[in-house]
């Protein structure tokens, strides 16, 4: 036996006893460098994914978040004013963004909500698995599409007038599946036994729905309906093809345009005069002003009221 | 926590509790309310059938009048003439240019969308995890004409050095040959936005599906002595991967059908342009074409003929996205 057996040997029997002292948990220096590798990318991979909406939210108010800051903004429309011209103000964009989703919801939340009950509640079998799949197509249509399909129907077909309600109903097609999904989610969080209750007490199953199913819930589809608001209120393409701007106020569904905040991004958004770029960031900064207060109510709505399981 | 992508990879699995709610007409009474209120119910989910039947049953019987008189082949020609009356339009510099966008924004979002999602299940403090979620999502709350704006006139001026160094080191591949486009809007331009946008789509549902990996699976891999980075690779990853791999395409969807950001950012060729492989060219992408168009829709032949392009998107977007709902079914299966 050499030398070096012996100190092998010795060193083998160390590390049998330093093994029982260390556990399982021995790590190579290499496996450790790896896993500090993996959380440093992962932190990064974080870091990566905040700096475009730092960079967007910072762009987005520094270039029109002056323009939010006066009254003017929220009072007068741009009727009269030309690119050259400091002032004006949006009013007629935000009534007329506001008045397009609220009949826009008027419309897709009833569809949406009935659906998610008939998927949760009534549905089994193949028309409840078809359901689902086309509400998972409808999620991934193109906006463009659900507008083209739209200007088919409305312009081509019955020879209508582009108006804003054809606005409507394609971003009610948009609107639909988020409505749905959130509602489905919230619906299948309602525990079990407050069903069984009220069917052992004899209550008719659309009472129970009604009544008890659909309060408990409640919280949870304001959320979705909040989240799909702030999805179509950013839509674009639907605009272009059938609501152009006008720099009026306008309010009739049924007649004439009715501008909105996209549209009045789209349409200056090559300008380089001053006033006018500043009016379209302005635009910009209020569009996501909106969104954001909606989308932040739906999620803290969505999380505070969520039905305890 | 409702999803943004709208396709939940949580639904559908029975709790430890015992089978989900009562479900079908079996609690119905047959009263005339119940009887009224299921039908109005499955009216609603028949109505959602309706509708998507109904946008490709429209866009192809006024797509197909179009097609017929087309006179050069739709799928490989790069003409699109709909103006005079030989009709020509065809759709390969639409396709190449929609595909090479999306192709890249896919490249950037997928492995930056998984390391983020595995940050916010994995790794991330608990306090954090939320608002990083949280934040992450908001990325998909800014509107699209906006990600345009920004595209263009912040991100754009920045592009120009890196599109240099790519040409420089890479210009002898026809991918990245220059081709005397602003760097501001060129299809890489747009590329880098698109994987802005679909990164919250990615990080959503990869997200979801990794906080769904059993503990049981990640606790063995820890009993074993695996770090935390092996037990996410033996444990998390394999579990999460039909996950990633349908939110991939959810947000290849998203990114094939954007519409907005890239009509804004893409500088569109005059017709006859040469055709080039460049990412550094301009073009446009089907939904592009359809949106600087949309004031020319006078008569039903030219509408026919970007009808048409709109049915190659609808069919693209419903191929990919029937794949990610496959995918996904298959891993509810496997969960059960």
């Amino acid at each position: 036996m050499t030398v070096a057996d012996v100190s092998a040997d010795s060193n083998l029997n160390s590390m049998r006893q330093g093994g029982a002292a260390s556990g399982l948990s021995h790590r190579s220096r290499a496996r450790a460098l790896r896993n500090e590798l993996a959380r440093v990318v992962m932190w990064t991979a974080f870091a990566i994914a905040m700096v475009p909406l730092v960079w967007i939210l910072w762009s987005v108010v520094s270039k029109g978040g002056h323009m939010l800051l006066d009254s003017h903004w929220w009072t007068n429309s741009q009727r009269g004013i030309t690119n050259r011209v400091v002032g004006g103000g949006a009013v007629h964009a935000i009534e007329g963004t506001i008045i397009e989703a609220l009949m826009t919801a008027l419309m897709a939340v009833p569809v949406g909500v009935m659906t998610a009950i008939y998927l949760v509640e009534y549905g089994r079998g193949r028309l409840a698995k078809a359901v689902s799949f086309m509400v998972d197509i409808l999620t991934g249509i193109p906006s463009i599409v659900a507008a083209l399909f739209i200007y088919a129907l409305w312009v081509t077909t019955f020879g209508f007038q582009r108006v804003a309600f054809a606005v409507c109903l394609a971003l009610m097609l948009l609107m639909i599946p988020v409505v749905v999904r959130s509602t489905e989610e919230m619906l299948k969080l309602v525990p079990n036994e407050l069903r069984e209750a009220a069917y052992a007490l004899g209550v008719p199953k659309w009472t129970t729905i009604m009544r008890v199913v659909l309060p408990t819930a409640f919280s949870g589809i304001v959320t979705g309906v909040l989240l799909g608001l702030a999805r179509i209120m950013g839509e674009t393409a639907p605009l272009l093809i059938l609501g152009p701007y006008t720099k009026d106020i306008a309010t009739n569904l049924f007649g004439g345009l009715i501008p909105t905040l996209p549209t009045m991004i789209n349409q200056d958004r090559t300008e380089v005069l001053q006033p006018a770029v500043d009016r379209v960031w302005g635009a910009a900064a209020t569009l996501i002003l909106l969104i954001l207060v909606l989308n932040l109510a739906g999620r803290l709505i969505g999380r505070l009221g969520a039905p305890k399981t | 926590m409702p999803s943004i992508t709208g396709v939940a990879a949580v639904d559908e699995i029975p709790g430890p509790e015992g089978p989900g709610p009562l479900r079908g007409d079996r609690a119905s009474t047959g009263q005339l309310g119940d009887r009224l209120f299921g039908g109005a119910a499955r009216g609603a989910g028949l109505l959602v059938i309706a509708l998507v039947t109904l946008i490709a049953v429209f866009l192809l019987s006024q797509a197909l009048p179009a097609l017929a008189k087309d006179k050069v082949n739709f799928l490989t020609s790069t003409q699109w003439n709909v103006d005079g009356t030989p009709l020509q339009f065809g759709i390969a510099n639409l396709l190449w240019v929609t595909v090479l966008c999306s192709a890249i924004a896919m490249l950037i979002a997928v492995p930056l969308g998984v390391g983020v999602a595995l940050f916010i299940t994995q790794y991330a403090p608990t306090w954090l995890s939320w608002p990083a979620a949280s934040l992450v999502d908001l990325l998909a709350a800014v509107p699209s004409i906006v990600y345009g704006l920004w595209g263009l006139q912040v991100l754009g001026p920045h592009m120009g050095g890196l599109q240099a160094i790519l040409e420089r080191l890479l210009g002898w591949f026809p991918l990245f040959s220059g081709a005397g486009i602003d760097a501001s809007s060129t299809i890489l331009t747009v590329a880098l936005v698109l994987s802005i946008m679909v990164l919250p789509i990615v990080t959503a549902l990869s997200r979801e599906v990794f906080a769904q990996t059993p503990s049981s699976h990640k606790d063995a891999a820890l009993a074993l002595g695996a770090t935390r980075w092996e037990m996410i690779r033996t444990a998390v990853l394999p579990f999460g991967k039909p996950g990633v791999i349908s939110a991939s395409m959810l947000g290849l969807g998203r990114a094939l059908g954007e519409t907005v950001a890239v009509m804004v950012i893409l500088s569109a060729l005059a017709d006859g342009t040469a055709w080039s492989w460049s990412m550094f060219n301009g073009g446009e992408t089907f939904a592009s074409k359809i949106a600087n168009n949309a004031a020319e829709f006078d008569s039903p032949q030219k509408a026919g003929a970007f009808m048409a392009a709109g049915l190659v998107l609808f069919l693209l977007t419903f191929v990919v996205n029937a794949i990610a709902r496959i995918v996904i079914e298959r891993q509810k299966a496997f969960i059960e």
